[in-house]
């Protein structure tokens, strides 16, 4: 987030897009909701009539897989009726009149023929959203996780660059990271392309930076993503596969293609605290600690490390990642001598300027800090972009709306959107002794309308089929979700979707399409699943 | 600034200040059941009555803003005789079963019946009488102990923002209930637990940690929650190893106290049977326990046969910052960069 | 004959003895005659005599007919309107000579009264809003709008009115401090949830003068810089709520509301809402959480609404009565309104006299008037020429003043001093077979009910009241329960949030003060000295009536009662538990209490 979580106390308009926060930030939900009762104006874009739509001064219910449509017609809209903020492009940005002529096709009566928005509600959106004193939009997956998933970041970065709702308080461009510590993965370098604080292997000087620090030579040609790893499992160009607390055996998209590749690779070791769909597939399976039994830090979705201490000690046999990891090294002979998390951080701090004036002991006296934090007396960064943005100017992107990878057709007819529930998260809280009896199976939504068509009521277990495969799951009829559109979660391995969706993948970033695929919905009886 | 005195100690504070925090600032005692600085004061419990002098009504020190030249006294007769009087009338109703209550020892009215010497009440007479509810698996709700504090009510409201439950009925038969009186399961309820953390008495009881450890023999430890990428702080109750309670940290920045279902309620995955205890190695296609000399050096053998180029290695996004800078590290000085994590889930 | 005009009481009272019967039969019977042309009927608002409704007035000869139904319009048309001759058997009759009185001034029911809030109630028909402007209602609108706020300030403030909701402040400080107090957004709240029971002196301006609080809540507004208003009424005065309404659209219509009021800069919108009818409601900060939307029950105060009011923004709530006076201070002054009344208390005030009186109904009398004055006088003295015991004032929360201050001047200040208030009006007259104890009981047990359940010795302190009383009156009570009752009565009043905790021990406080010696009575001596609490009477068998029937003895569970057959019986009254079986069970009468 370029802002803070607590800065939604203080906002005007908050526009939230692509995200459910009610269900998969929970927290950052209740702010949203009281700063909209408390009277900033809410607006909220997506498919399904979420929670946060109670609480909205305007809902615009985009066709799944249209945000760049809708967001380029909210910025035609603010061009065409002068409401941009003229000072700031000039002084800030860069790119402008590539967007504008881009934009310029969108006009509020285009952006609703893609969207199914009405023109009227895109206009009231662009105008409450470039009128506010301050302002900033959410998103998450809904804007990510698509074929077009950079796109959408881009048009949304444009959106925010056009009315200067960027490094302000409250003001801002806010992806809500789904997991606990995806940004602090994401800091650390868990990425094919980058080191630890996003300096490119393909860096010269990053290179020997880390080389030296290492005192290794280090490689550089940017490694693979997981989907492509996955591709090169199958061509036989990756034999080893080690997963550290992940369960793609569920989570990634296109199920049967992972769960081939899993099978075929040559060594797979598991490392996690349940044996998961995936440690099925393993050779080794090592018992890792869970948070409570081990110390570290997390980075939450506001850049804000903050310390996780450890409170039991695992059970039986099973050990820190940490200590793991360590010991494998000593295995392969590297000199590795740690012997607390605390010296790990400190050789973090040295290496990432971002983290350099964070230290266990400040965390301790100070609770969490927000990164960029780069010598010892700083206390921290609330909001990115105070004065420049980090490359310098603000860079406007031209975008065009994509249509997703597939869309419904005569034999699979509707759209399938995936996302979370409350209770759950990913599958760790289905060993939850309390929330497992309450939500014990995944309950998918569809609309009156598609239930009337096949005849199927309340409650029945259909058969959902792709292209790719197909899953049994129990249903429930509601508004929620529009015509031709069905919402189901990811939670459940007996019904797992991603046994669905496809592989095809954003350019950029690689993510697969999970947000949305073609499927049928058939009687279970009829079709003798 | 406005300058006051609280019995004769002259204090400065902010204007708007209430009498309550600028006795906090003199470290002189009000007792509060009602009150908590992040909700609007309810004014209900009337244990914080103060006695303002030239003013004809006793006081509530949680609600009444400070005044230039205010003297107020927290220590009379006429204060301490009104809080006995409201702590008598609250025992007169309220179960005097101390001995099982998974709140002795934390109880609030414990604690100021203890402070002011009421053994018991001296009124006779009726008693609520409300059937214990149970029926969901995150809390059990004892409306015969409950004080009727409205904090639940407050931070259901005002905080989550789902306003599930409200006051119903007048008089003697208020009580706090879910719409038309229904199952929490049936209402607008989230189970995110922030009403069993502000509950002072035993009303709202997690089931999590039911007869696990009374609060004294409780080890208290802050944490991070580790579902979310909210980062909400958490503070853990450990006995015996065992993880047996859990609260929002008032004291994170991020959370401010605050939790949803899954970091209140969903922790007890730590203590699943179904955790993993020991390294497994497949041996002739089946999965067998062993050692983690030899898990570790067959890994290690594996690894040390390929280039680089050949391995790949899944991060986590749930694994510490310190975990997964070692992963990428390991990778790296091995000579490879296929190195990622779920960063899209 | 020449040109007549008949008002027809259209109050709720009036209404319910019949008077629309009446309205109806008037005017098909002066079809019949062919007098439409000359005479016009008016339905008036409430004349407060409800007693001896419905009332039928006919003017220009002021000639006072009450008790009228349809049956007596017939010789009402044909011998009053045509042949001139008064109706003597439908005059009101003197309580004590008897004699017919013709001119309502004269009925000492409305001779000692001062008619200023209630003014145009009775007098001109509510729904007719071209009366109102030819008896010169919105003329202190129409000056306001010339005058500066602080202006309008200093007048209300000068002429000393005080709040008639109850607690007396002093109203033009309110609206001071709503003034003073800038904002972008302002209220004025008209505060009609009238939950006394037995009150309905707001019903009846409201029905009766719609216009005047109207005008009175514009005036409000100008004042403070509002321009907008609520008036909160119960959901159960439908009648006034379809008169304000109908009221609103006509002053709009007549651009004397709504947008630039009598041409001026001037907006004003006025709304209404139909409360739910809980007593607490009435309460100001419970009030405005029902506006809101939230359940009604009270706020801390400090912040006062004058600072932090509905939705958080100044508000200044005043009660009906109090905005109905305010007209009529703009438009005679206020040196002329504190003509009227004591030196703390200025005008007028309505009460709803109930009770053992011989007249009740809403009367309002000039401040400092006597308590005597009230219910000897316009009252009528008490029914069935029984004795004075004590009267209740203000309320269900007011207290009980005996014999002995009959002579207090009815005031803000001396009625406090007497430890009664002056509540919103509700005066219950007691004789002497009311029993002070069960009074209090009866008292106790509205408020506890009523109590919203916010705040810890209002819930169970009242309960806990309740219950003794309620043990003492069951002749269960002990000597300690006294001072015991005393000890929580305070503790309630000192430590409550809201007025209804804070003025819910009055009956009992009064009555400890005032009539100890009953409490005593119950407790020591287990007897009841108004005889009204049955579990104390003292049963026995008068011998001369007696036959020795012996159907007593079969349904006293006790067994208390032996004697031989055709005997006089006798009851053992240490057996006796006054369960009173017996006294239904005899057919001669002989069973008595004592
Ligand atoms: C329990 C309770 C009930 C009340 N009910 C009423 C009511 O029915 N009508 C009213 O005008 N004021 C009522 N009041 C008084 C109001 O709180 C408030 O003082 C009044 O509306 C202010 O208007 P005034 O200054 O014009 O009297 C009540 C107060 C309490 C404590
Ligand atoms: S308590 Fe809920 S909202 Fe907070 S971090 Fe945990 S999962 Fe996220
Ligand atoms: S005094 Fe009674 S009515 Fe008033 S807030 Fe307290 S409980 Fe509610």
């Amino acid at each position: 987030m370029t802002n803070s979580i607590g800065e939604i106390d203080n906002a005007d308009v908050m526009f939230v897009i692509g995200a459910n926060p009610t269900a998969a930030h929970p927290v950052i939900g209740y702010r949203l909701k009281m700063a909209a009762k408390n009277g900033a104006t809410l607006i909220v874009a997506d498919p399904r009539q979420i929670e946060l739509v109670d609480y909205a001064d305007v809902f615009l219910r985009l066709r799944p897989g249209t945000n760049e449509a809708l967001l380029n017609g909210m910025i035609h809209v603010i061009l065409a009726e002068g409401l941009a903020d003229e000072k700031f492009i000039r002084e800030r940005t860069e790119g402008f009149p590539e967007m504008a002529a881009v934009v310029k096709k969108y006009t509020p009566a285009y952006a609703a023929e893609i969207t199914g928005v009405p023109a009227a509600d895109i206009r009231r959106a662009a105008r409450l959203f470039a009128g506010a004193e301050n302002a900033s939009i959410f998103y998450t997956l809904g804007i990510t996780n698509h074929t077009t998933g950079t796109d959408g970041v881009l048009s949304v970065a444009n959106l925010a660059l056009v009315t200067g709702h960027v490094g302000k308080p409250s003001s801002g461009v806010n992806p809500l990271r789904g997991q606990n510590n995806v940004q602090g993965a994401c800091d650390m370098g868990a990425l094919p392309n980058v080191f630890t604080g996003y300096q490119g292997v393909g860096e010269r000087g990053a290179r020997f930076k880390f080389g030296r620090a290492w005192g290794t030579r280090l490689n550089p040609r940017p490694g693979l993503t997981i989907t492509e790893v996955f591709d090169a499992i199958y061509t036989k160009e990756i034999k080893f596969l080690y997963i550290m607390g992940e369960n793609p055996a569920l989570t990634e998209a296109n199920l049967h293609h992972v769960r081939g590749a899993l099978e075929k690779v040559d060594f797979l070791v598991v490392q996690d605290i349940f044996f998961t769909e995936t440690a099925a597939y393993a050779d080794v399976v090592l018992p890792a600690a869970a948070f409570a039994e081990k110390e570290g830090t997390f980075t939450n979705t506001e850049r804000r490390v903050q310390m996780v201490r450890k409170a039991i000690n695992p059970p039986g046999e099973a050990k820190p990642d940490w200590v793991i990891l360590s010991a494998l090294a000593r295995e392969l002979r590297l000199k590795w001598n740690y012997a607390t998390p605390a010296e790990i951080f400190q050789e973090i701090a040295r290496l990432n300027p971002a983290y350099a004036g964070i230290s266990y002991q400040r965390l301790e006296k100070e609770g969490g800090l927000q990164w960029p934090c780069p010598d010892a007396k700083h206390p921290g960064t609330p909001y990115l972009h105070q004065d420049k943005f980090v490359r310098g100017k603000g860079l406007f992107t031209p975008v065009e709306y994509q249509p997703p990878a597939e869309e419904p057709d005569s034999d699979y007819s509707l759209l399938l959107t995936t996302g979370r529930i409350l209770f759950h998260y990913n599958t760790m809280t289905r060993y939850s002794g309390a929330i497992e009896p309450f939500k014990p199976e995944e309950v998918a939504q569809v609309n009156p309308a598609d239930a009337g068509h096949l005849g199927v009521v309340e409650g029945e277990t259909v058969k959902l089929s792709s292209r790719r495969g197909h899953i049994a799951v129990r249903i429930t009829i509601t508004d929620a979700v529009p015509p031709g559109v069905i919402y189901v979660t990811f939670h459940y391995r007996e019904s797992a979707v991603n046994l669905l969706t496809g592989s095809a993948l954003d350019p950029v970033t690689k993510t697969p399409e999970f947000k949305i695929c073609a499927v049928k919905m058939e009687k279970l009886a009829t079709a003798g699943a | 600034m406005i300058t006051l005195t609280i019995n004769g100690h002259r204090v400065e504070v902010e204007a708007g200040s209430t009498i309550l925090e600028a006795a906090e600032k003199l470290g002189i005692f009000i007792p509060t059941l009602c009150h908590d600085p992040r909700f609007t004061p309810a004014g209900a419990c009337r244990m914080c009555l103060v006695e303002v002098e030239r003013a004809r009504a006793l006081m509530a020190a949680c609600s009444v803003p400070v005044m230039e030249g205010m003297a107020v006294h927290t220590d009379t007769e006429r204060v301490h005789a009104a809080r006995k009087e409201n702590l008598r009338l609250l025992l007169a109703n309220h179960p005097l079963d101390c001995l099982t209550c998974e709140k002795n020892g934390d109880c609030r009215l414990q604690e100021y019946c203890y402070r002011y010497g009421i053994a018991e009440s001296d009124y006779q007479g009726a008693r609520k009488e409300y059937a214990l509810d149970e029926s969901n698996p995150f809390l059990i709700r004892d409306l015969n102990k409950c004080v009727l504090c409205g904090l639940c009510v407050r931070v259901c409201h005002e905080i989550n923002g789902a306003g599930a439950i409200d006051f119903t009925n007048r008089g003697f038969y208020t009580k706090v209930a879910p719409a038309f009186d229904d199952a929490l399961e049936a209402s607008s309820c989230v189970f995110c637990g922030m009403c069993v953390d502000v509950c002072p008495v035993g009303a709202l009881t997690p089931k999590q940690g039911l007869r696990r450890g009374r609060p004294w023999e409780l080890q208290k430890v802050r944490t991070t929650c580790p579902f979310c990428g909210t980062g909400c702080g958490l503070e853990l109750s450990v006995k015996d190893d065992r993880v047996v309670g859990v609260k929002g940290d008032p004291a994170s920045p991020v959370s401010r106290g605050q939790t949803c279902v899954k970091g209140r309620f969903g922790l007890d995955f730590l203590h699943s049977p179904d955790r993993l205890q020991k390294p497994l190695m497949r041996k002739n296609g089946e999965m067998v326990e062993a050692s983690w000399e030899e898990a570790l050096s067959l890994i290690a053998s594996k690894m040390r046969g390929l280039r680089g180029r050949e391995m790949a290695g899944f991060s986590s996004a749930r694994a510490t910052n310190e975990e997964n800078y070692l992963f990428q590290k390991l990778f790296r000085m091995l000579g490879s960069n296929n190195i990622d994590h779920c960063a899209r889930l | 004959m020449q040109e007549k005009h008949i008002l027809i009481c259209a109050g709720t009272g009036c209404i319910s003895s019949g008077s629309m019967q009446v309205y109806e039969a008037l005017k098909k019977e002066l079809q019949k005659q062919r007098l439409e042309s000359k005479v016009r009927i008016i339905l008036s608002g409430c004349h407060g005599f409800c007693e001896k409704g419905p009332i039928f007035i006919v003017y220009p000869e002021d000639i006072f007919y009450c008790g009228v139904s349809a049956e007596d319009v017939p010789a009402l048309v044909t011998e009053h309107l045509l042949q001139g001759k008064i109706v003597e058997r439908l005059l009101y009759k003197d309580a004590q000579t008897g004699e017919g009185i013709t001119s309502h001034a004269e009925i000492p029911f409305y001779s000692k009264q001062k008619r200023l809030a209630l003014r145009n109630c009775g007098v001109i028909d509510p729904e007719n809003i071209d009366e109102y402007i030819m008896r010169g209602v919105y003329q202190g609108l129409e000056r306001v709008l010339r005058m500066e706020p602080q202006e309008i300030i200093n007048e209300v403030k000068g002429s000393g009115l005080r709040g008639r909701g109850g607690a007396g402040f002093p109203t033009g400080m309110k609206w001071e401090f709503a003034y003073h107090n800038r904002q972008d957004k302002k209220y004025v709240v008209c505060n009609a949830d009238e939950g006394d029971p037995g009150a309905f002196m707001d019903r009846s301006v409201l029905e009766g003068d719609p216009h005047a609080v109207l005008e009175g809540i514009m005036i409000a507004g100008r004042a403070i810089g509002s321009d907008e208003a609520y008036i909160y009424v119960r959901a159960e005065y439908p009648l006034a709520i379809r008169r304000l309404r109908t009221a609103i659209a006509q002053a709009e219509a007549y651009r004397v509301a709504g947008e630039n009021i009598l041409g001026s800069e001037f907006n004003f919108k006025i709304n209404i809402k139909e409360g739910a009818g809980a007593f607490v409601c009435g309460e100001e900060t419970a009030l405005l959480a029902s506006i809101e939307g939230a359940r009604g029950m009270p706020r801390p105060r400090p912040p006062f609404p004058a600072f932090k009011g509905l939705w958080e923004k100044p508000t200044c709530i005043n009660n009906v009565e109090t905005l109905a006076n305010v007209p009529l201070i703009i438009r005679k002054g206020s040196a002329w309104y504190t003509t009227i009344g004591t030196e703390g208390s200025k005008g007028t005030k309505i009460f709803a006299l109930t009770g053992k009186v011989n007249n009740t109904g809403l009367c309002e009398v000039p401040m400092g008037i006597t308590l005597r004055e009230i219910i000897f006088d316009i009252g009528g003295g008490l029914q069935g020429g029984k004795k004075f015991k004590a009267v209740q004032i203000g309320g269900p929360s007011g207290g009980c003043i005996p014999e002995s201050l009959l002579d207090l001047p009815v005031d803000y200040d001396s009625l406090h001093s007497a430890g009664a208030m002056m509540g919103s009006g509700g005066m219950v007259v007691m004789d002497e077979g009311t029993c002070m104890v069960d009074l209090a009981r009866y008292f106790l047990a509205f408020t506890q009910s009523e109590s919203c359940g916010k705040c810890t010795p209002c819930r169970e302190g009242t309960k806990r009241m309740l219950e003794i009383l309620e043990r003492i009156t069951q002749g269960k009570g002990k000597a300690e329960d006294i001072p015991r009752l005393e000890r929580l009565a305070l503790a309630v009043k000192d430590g409550s949030l809201c007025g209804l905790g804070q003025t819910a021990p009055n009956p009992v406080l009064t009555t400890l003060r005032y009539f100890r010696d009953e409490y005593e009575a119950h407790i020591l001596e287990h007897r009841c000295p108004a005889g009204q609490c049955s579990a104390l009477l003292t049963y026995y068998i008068d011998a001369e009536l007696c036959t020795g029937c012996r159907a007593c003895t079969r349904v006293c569970p006790a067994e208390a009662i032996t004697g031989e057959k055709k005997e006089p019986h006798v009851i053992d009254e240490e057996k006796c538990i006054s369960c009173g079986n017996c006294v239904e069970r005899c057919k001669f009468d002989a069973i008595k209490t004592k």
